[in-house]
């Protein structure tokens, strides 16, 4: 094996973290929120300003009030979900009635018709977004995801009736911590953050729920697609965890320009942010390489706004943390996978259902979960400002070459701190780029992303000739790989991951360096170990072989994007 | 978006070459302008004679040896200095650069990481290894705001006040606002482009087929020949150019096709002089020992070969060239080989 030259990252699972705050007057949610009428107010006046100004012309702003309305008109049609208040025909039609007697003639008059409308429908976007934050509703939430996870844990490790009760293990030995959690704690105190993690599974957002609280960290707020809100058990976490609602149907500008708005207030709030920059789950399994930028300027127009409205300080600061989420198991990777299979257009899938679309099959997962070896990894990234250098324990941003860094001066032309969102709109670009190099950077390899990879490209090589969607087509007794023969490419390809992680291009779980042999039994045990129909398992003969090949692809796409396909 | 302030404000020219010179002549007629020499002796004659690389310097340019001086009191920089010496120029630079500044450079050459430039080892180099000026600005200092200048301009032309036309390109609007507002004048057209990039390959790729031009020129041949050079020539240039991540659109405007054109048919331009000087049988190194300033597409052609050879595809002219100028080929016998090379389809990349 090839030699390690940087230290793995020790876990301590018994590690507690102190709250960073001493109560929760202190922290900016809850401050948030117990000022929650005006803060709308405010997002409100704020959308509706900005609108104006991208809206100059009374026939622009009615053509946008008219597009809006029968976009959203269709929607009800077409797409109406549990979760849609009642009164939203009524909203509409009433638009259009109140759009219909504008008289245009009277210029001053129909500019006020139009401008009224607008407020409108900018009041109840932000009404309907923003998030209904209670401290009382969040403790609970915290207590059961503690309580209850211990419980079952405890009990499938320990066994039997008394094991119940027993303490011995906690959601730490589930959920692995590694990376910079001081820097992000002494950070958080010192700043607001916005932590950006990968996002693979639905679960993800409990695991980080689970991860900022025990980090003592004050809850952060967070985008939360409405379509999770129609499954009670999750409407009632996202609501207490301060998350905020995204309706991904609407598309149309005022709608989005109100989620902007909301984000951005939020940040110069103070208020602690997540965006999964990624948009959705991963659906091919692999890390993000490209992101949405919406959100992400978000951060750096608040960063800006804060620079221009108030004093100078790092307390205005707002720092960026890349957090990879590594999973053994997700949940839904059969469906995601065919969904991108689907949409990359070649093969006609019949379209499951969303596994976690049912409370009952997310206890059953949870149960399974917890009573099952398998582990999570959270990494937490090195803190940045929102321009890509890293920043140190006390804030302060230093370039590639060891210079410190003025962040204001990213905004600064003619010294004076100017506005120009082309400027920010390439800012945007600039840190999303970093961001997928950092998200390489810190991914932690396990076994069960290392083992399916080499399996895959060992197939793709022996039938190079075809396709991929021939290849994931291939009946299942054509597809066994010789163990001896795995087991040397395996090693081949391990020490080049280790020579990656030597380099500094990845994170390895310690697991990684131990005996050959084990380290693929552990990948081929754990890689997607609760699907009915497994990726990988042993034969009979000892030798490799899939149930599932789709699925497969799935995990093995994590392992993209570090060019060791030439190394099979 | 601008203000008064800017019309004060010097702007810089960092190196004193015969382009760098037409540059801060141009930028002369709105703003006073720092041109910056590294060579104390070389400011100190410009101040005396009032001249430089064959031009009178505007009353408005004021040449200097403090880079500090040009950092901090300059917001826009325009770096103009050869590809081989710019990373130490701005690694000097990079001590006085904040994020505010502007930078828009005039160098058409390309950077390798590491030692190997100095070898012109460029053996199994990678994508990654190669990087435009926009790129090592950005990898060697905090400056964000980078633009590039790139066109048909022909620095002897420039100086006797003739019609000409740049474009600025950068990813940023105000970059390029900047950049027309200062360049801009009754005789000086400037546009401004979105592809860095693309723009940056226009003008490294050009100078391969300028040498080629040269050459041809050199043994003889008249304007089918070099139609026929540039038109070929212009395609390698896209396939290229693509590769490194340009869009074809940039190599027919003004920077790509304009370009080609203007150094393909100048005696003035170093890298077609280099070429019609080896087609007259002259050495490589006997023809650089004799030259003020560097031809940038030597060192084009050295990179590009072997970038093509790592990814394993074809540029046959950049390929014939490169033999000639490690004597492995006569240029009479490259032009034979390039004559035989099979081309079924004339233009497919559009």
């Amino acid at each position: 094996m090839e030699k390690l030259t940087r230290h793995l990252k020790e876990i301590d699972t018994k590690k507690v973290y102190e709250p960073i705050h001493s109560g929760k007057e202190e922290w900016p949610v809850f401050r948030m929120a117990r000022n929650r009428k005006a803060f709308i107010d405010q997002v409100t006046k704020e959308t509706f300003e900005r609108i104006l100004k991208m809206k100059p012309t009374l026939n622009g702003l009615i053509e946008e009030l008219e597009t809006t309305r029968y976009r959203e008109k269709l929607r009800i049609k077409n797409n109406p979900w549990k979760v849609d208040p009642e009164d939203e025909l009524d909203f509409w039609s009433n638009v259009k009635k109140r759009l219909l007697a504008i008289d245009q003639e009277q210029k001053d008059v129909a500019r006020k018709q139009a401008k009224d409308i607008l407020y409108d429908i900018i009041d109840r976007y932000s009404n309907e977004i923003a998030g209904n934050f209670k401290s009382s509703h969040y403790k609970l939430a915290r207590k059961i995801v503690k309580f209850g996870f211990a419980r079952l844990l405890n009990a499938a490790r320990i066994g039997g009736f008394k094991a119940l009760f027993s303490n011995k293990y906690t959601l730490q030995d589930k959920i692995q911590l590694t990376g910079e959690a001081e820097q992000l704690r002494k950070l958080a105190k010192l700043g607001t953050i916005v932590m950006v993690p990968t996002h693979f599974s639905n679960l993800d957002s409990i695991t980080l729920g689970w991860a900022i609280h025990s980090l003592g960290l004050p809850p952060f707020i967070y985008g939360a697609g409405l379509n999770l809100f129609n499954i009670d058990i999750f409407a009632y976490f996202m609501n207490s965890l301060g998350a905020y609602k995204v309706d991904r149907r609407k598309k149309n500008l005022i709608y989005l320009e109100t989620l902007k708005t909301y984000s951005s207030r939020a940040i110069r709030y103070g208020a602690h942010s997540l965006f999964f920059p990624g948009g959705t789950r991963s659906r091919s399994g692999r890390m993000e390489d490209r992101l949405k930028l919406g959100l992400l300027s978000t951060a750096i127009e608040a960063q800006r706004i804060n620079y221009q409205e108030k004093a100078e300080g790092r307390q205005n600061k707002i720092f960026v943390f890349p957090v990879v989420l590594n999973y053994n198991f997700v949940l839904e990777a059969p469906s995601l996978i065919r969904d991108y299979l689907l949409r990359k257009g070649q093969e006609r899938y019949y379209l499951e259902q969303d596994e976690f679309s049912k409370s009952n099959k997310i206890i059953s997962f949870l149960f399974k979960f917890f009573t099952k070896g398998s582990s999570i990894s959270l990494s937490i990234g090195r803190g940045m400002d929102l321009f890509g250098n890293y920043v140190d324990e006390e804030g302060r941003s230093i370039d590639d070459n060891g210079q410190h860094v003025n962040t204001r001066d990213y905004f600064i032309y003619n010294d004076e701190i100017t506005t120009d969102l082309q400027r920010e709109g390439e800012y945007t670009r600039m840190l999303s780029n970093r961001l997928v190099k950092e998200y390489h950077r810190i991914n932690r390899v396990f076994a069960s992303h290392l083992v399916p990879f080499v399996f895959f490209e060992m197939l793709r090589k022996r039938y190079r000739k075809l396709d991929l969607f021939s290849l994931l087509r291939l009946p299942l007794d054509e597809v066994e790989i010789e163990y001896s023969e795995f087991r040397a490419t395996f090693d081949r390809v391990r020490d080049v991951v280790i020579g990656l992680f030597n380099e500094g291009k990845l994170d390895l779980a310690n697991h990684m360096v131990e005996d050959l042999d084990e380290v693929i039994n552990m990948g081929v045990e754990n890689v997607g170990m609760y699907h009915s129909k497994r990726p990988l398992i042993k034969d009979k003969e000892g030798n490799l072989t899939s149930q599932d090949l789709i699925t497969l692809y799935y995990y093995r796409n994590r392992m993209d994007g570090y060019d060791l396909e030439k190394y099979i | 978006m601008t203000s008064k302030n800017t019309f004060e404000r010097p702007v810089g020219v960092v190196g004193a070459g015969s382009f760098g010179t037409a540059v801060a002549n141009l930028l002369a007629k709105n703003s006073k302008v720092y041109l910056y020499a590294r060579k104390p002796e070389v400011s100190e004659e410009m101040i005396r004679t009032g001249k430089n690389a064959d031009q009178v310097l505007d009353k408005n340019v004021f040449p200097t040896n403090d880079l500090k001086k040009v950092g901090e009191e300059c917001q826009v920089i325009f770096p103009v200095v050869p590809s081989a010496n710019f990373r130490d120029m701005i690694r000097q630079l990079s001590e006085f650069i904040r994020p505010y500044h502007i930078l828009i450079h005039g160098t058409k050459g390309l950077n390798v990481k590491g030692d190997r430039a100095k070898e012109n080892d460029f053996r199994g180099i990678n994508d990654d290894d190669v990087l435009t000026m926009s790129q090592l600005i950005r990898q060697e200092s905090l400056a964000v705001r980078i633009g590039c200048l790139a066109g048909p301009n022909l620095s002897h032309e420039l100086a006797e006040g003739q019609p000409a036309a740049t474009v600025v390109a950068s990813y940023f609007d105000e970059v390029i606002a900047e950049g027309q507002r200062l360049l801009r004048s009754d005789l000086f057209q400037v546009y401004g482009s979105k592809d860095l990039i693309g723009i940056e390959l226009t003008g490294v790729l050009k100078n391969i087929i300028a040498i080629a031009a040269g050459a041809l020129r050199g043994m003889g041949y008249g304007e089918n020949a070099r139609s026929l050079l540039i038109s070929r020539g212009m395609i390698e240039m896209v396939y290229i150019g693509r590769m490194l991540g340009a869009n074809a659109q940039a190599f027919l405007g003004l920077a790509g096709v304009g370009d080609l054109v203007a150094t393909c048919s100048s005696n003035y331009s170093r890298n077609f002089t280099v070429g019609l000087r080896l087609a007259n049988g002259e050495k490589l190194e006997d023809i650089e020992a004799t030259m003020d300033e560097i031809a940038e597409g030597i060192n084009t052609i050295r990179i590009v070969k072997n970038l093509m050879e790592t990814k394993k595809l074809r540029a046959p002219i950049t390929e014939t060239l490169y033999k000639v100028i490690n004597n492995q080929m006569t240029m009479d016998e490259a032009l034979k080989l390039l004559m035989k090379t099979p081309f079924s389809i004339d233009v497919e990349f559009i």
